[in-house]
């Protein structure tokens, strides 16, 4: 047993961000026509001014304006995810925590969907909203996740599950409102969805999310003590309350961008923080960047498979991680409640 | 009863005239006016190299008073001073340099090494990420020796049986090289044997002058034996305060924890403190 160092959090995250680029790569090749290695390579090194090779017109257009941005969206939001599940988590003192299941995500889609109402989609509006219900979502489902003044676990979640079958049905509602070629797109996106427009540019978006991550990070050693309990945090010189704060804001923050940008992508902010866990222990100051990389790479990989496994038709990703992530939840739970 | 004034020491006079911890009004209570009081006013000191015990029947206000002295809470009247400052103007941080608290733990979400958990307790005296320096571990390792818990170094949290956590729920204390160390029943999941060994080593503790000890407890023998000062609760009011030998008296104990109590004289000086019951 070994305290963790510096030098074990890089070089865990060198590691992890290693596997997300060959990922990335391996992602970046295939699709419905794949790009055999070879071209792949002589493609991102021309885009890169690496050696004399060219970027042929096939490449520019597949691999460089289609394939690229999905996978740069897909890593986002699966980071976004993942380390918005590791800190709320924290925040309410909980292991099954999840931006999903506790309902945050329907609240930040019923907040996108209600701006969509009021103005032009794509726009900084989306993302506000989105923002907007996912805190008011988080209060809620805190408070009624009490139980004699103290958070329970089957009581929260149950309040989570409820809160996001609430919203969902004001999302149908508010859906049977809209015009029919609206609708089917605004379906696809609620199951979780990569491919439609974004509110904000990329750039935009990567920089909005690692600040946010920044910003959570800097609470890192703080949320290792929190998870003990908050008197005993307190004890040990954490200033509960500002700590908290800046968790429920930034994790709000980070579900409510990556909702708005792909829909609700569920289970993904449970499963891979625990499976870094079971792979690197519970250490917030390692937890936190392993599960960007980590959550990055599992949406990129789950991703790929949507394009291509029934290809040419897409599969909603959501409803990939679904699959997986329900029943590896309902172990955990049961695990959980022993 | 009035709050009684000054402690009597028992052990050599502090090298220095100011009190560790002073006392002075101190009352608590709960809601808006008419307030329920837990704590009526109650006043005294503790010295650098005190033992202080608080006992009392459950519901006396013990852990509302701990609390208070913890800064958790804050008093509705009077005043905490640690070494001459007063507590609330200290934050959270520097309050945790000075002041370590031992109380019953919560259940760890997901299971730490016992080094790791104990490296906690330097987490007030660092900044940044607190990745733990070569001092750091030197003192880790220090602590959970001085808390007899030394070989349990490598060991995982979820692995130890309820006395051995509580060494090191001890030794992630003393991590935090207080001044100040408060317990809230700190023998509560200890045998025989590893509540003198605990004792002993808060009395040693306090002796040598690293740090003075409050404690809350049930036992009035432990009490009695371990500590220069004892006050007694009796709901929310101070019952009596002094030397073990002047305050743990028949009269008082069974008057606060109405059950008939005897109280033995020993020739060494010690007190023994016998519920009497009757077998039915």
């Amino acid at each position: 047993m070994r305290a963790l160092t510096a030098r074990r959090v890089w070089l865990v995250t060198a590691l992890l961000a290693g596997l997300l680029v060959l990922i990335g790569v391996i992602s970046l090749g295939l699709g419905a026509v794949p790009t055999p290695p070879r071209e792949l390579g002589a493609c991102l090194a021309g885009a890169a001014h690496i050696g004399a090779g060219s970027v042929s017109a096939d490449c520019r257009m597949i691999v460089l304006e289609l394939r690229l941005p999905r996978v740069l969206l897909a890593a986002l939001v699966g980071a976004a995810l993942s380390v918005a599940g590791a800190g709320f988590q924290a925040l309410l003192r909980n292991p099954l925590a999840d931006p999903y299941v506790l309902g945050i995500s329907s609240g930040a889609a019923l907040g996108a969907i209600l701006s969509l109402l009021a103005g032009p989609p794509g726009t900084l509006l989306t993302g506000g909203a989105a923002f907007l219900g996912a805190l008011a979502t988080v209060a809620g489902v805190y408070l009624l996740g009490q139980r004699h003044g103290h958070l329970d676990t089957p009581t929260l979640l149950l309040a989570g599950v409820i809160t996001a079958s609430f919203l969902s049905a004001i999302i149908m509602f508010l859906m049977t409102t809209l015009p029919g070629r609206e609708l089917r797109g605004l379906a696809f996106w609620l199951m979780g969805d990569l491919s439609s427009p974004l509110p904000l540019s990329l750039r935009w978006l990567y920089v909005a999310v690692l600040l946010t991550m920044a910003a959570l990070y800097t609470t890192a050693a703080d949320l290792n003590l929190l998870l003990a309990g908050e008197q005993e945090a307190e004890h040990l010189g954490v200033n509960v309350r500002r700590v908290k704060l800046v968790v429920y804001l930034c994790a709000s923050l980070l579900t409510a961008l990556a909702v708005s940008v792909s829909g609700a992508i569920g289970y993904v902010g449970l499963l891979v923080p625990h499976a870094i866990r079971l792979l690197f222990g519970s250490d917030y100051r390692l937890l936190l960047p392993a599960s960007a990389l980590g959550g990055a790479t599992a949406i990129v990989f789950a991703d790929t498979l949507a394009r291509t496994v029934a290809a040419p038709t897409e599969l909603p990703v959501g409803a990939m991680t679904a699959v997986v992530g329900a029943p590896l939840f309902i172990y955990l739970l049961r695990r959980h409640l022993q | 009863m009035k709050p009684t004034e000054t402690p009597v020491a028992t052990r050599p006079a502090p090298p220095r005239a100011l009190p560790r911890l002073s006392v002075q009004g101190v009352s608590y209570a709960y809601g808006s006016p008419p307030e329920q009081f837990v704590l009526q006013p109650v006043s005294f000191e503790v010295a650098r190299n005190q033992v202080f015990s608080l006992v009392g029947p459950n519901g006396s206000g013990k852990s509302t008073l701990l609390r208070l002295l913890a800064g958790t809470l804050e008093p509705l009247a009077g005043k905490i001073l640690l070494d001459g400052i007063e507590l609330k103007r200290l934050d959270t941080r520097t309050r945790a340099q000075r002041i370590a608290v031992v109380q019953q733990e919560n259940p760890l979400l997901f299971s730490l090494g016992v080094l790791e958990f104990v490296l906690q307790g330097r987490y007030p005296h660092g900044s940044g990420l607190r990745f733990p320096e070569r001092e750091d571990l030197k003192l880790a390792l220090q602590a959970l020796d001085q808390a007899g818990a030394a070989r349990l170094a490598r060991r995982w949290m979820h692995e130890l049986s309820g006395g051995e956590k509580q060494r090191v729920v001890l030794a992630r204390a003393l991590a935090q090289q207080p001044v100040l160390l408060l317990l809230d029943e700190p023998t509560l999941h200890l045998d025989l044997a590893g509540q003198i060994d605990l004792l002993r080593r808060l009395r040693h503790l306090a002796t040598s002058g690293q740090t003075a000890v409050v404690l809350a407890t049930h036992d009035l023998n432990l009490a009695a034996d371990f500590a220069d000062c004892v006050l007694v609760l009796d709901r929310g009011r101070t019952a009596g305060i002094g030397p073990p030998s002047d305050v743990l008296t028949e009269a008082l104990l069974q008057q606060v924890f109405g059950v008939p109590l005897r109280v033995e004289q020993r020739p060494e000086g010690t007190l023994r403190i016998f519920p009497e019951v009757n077998r039915v």
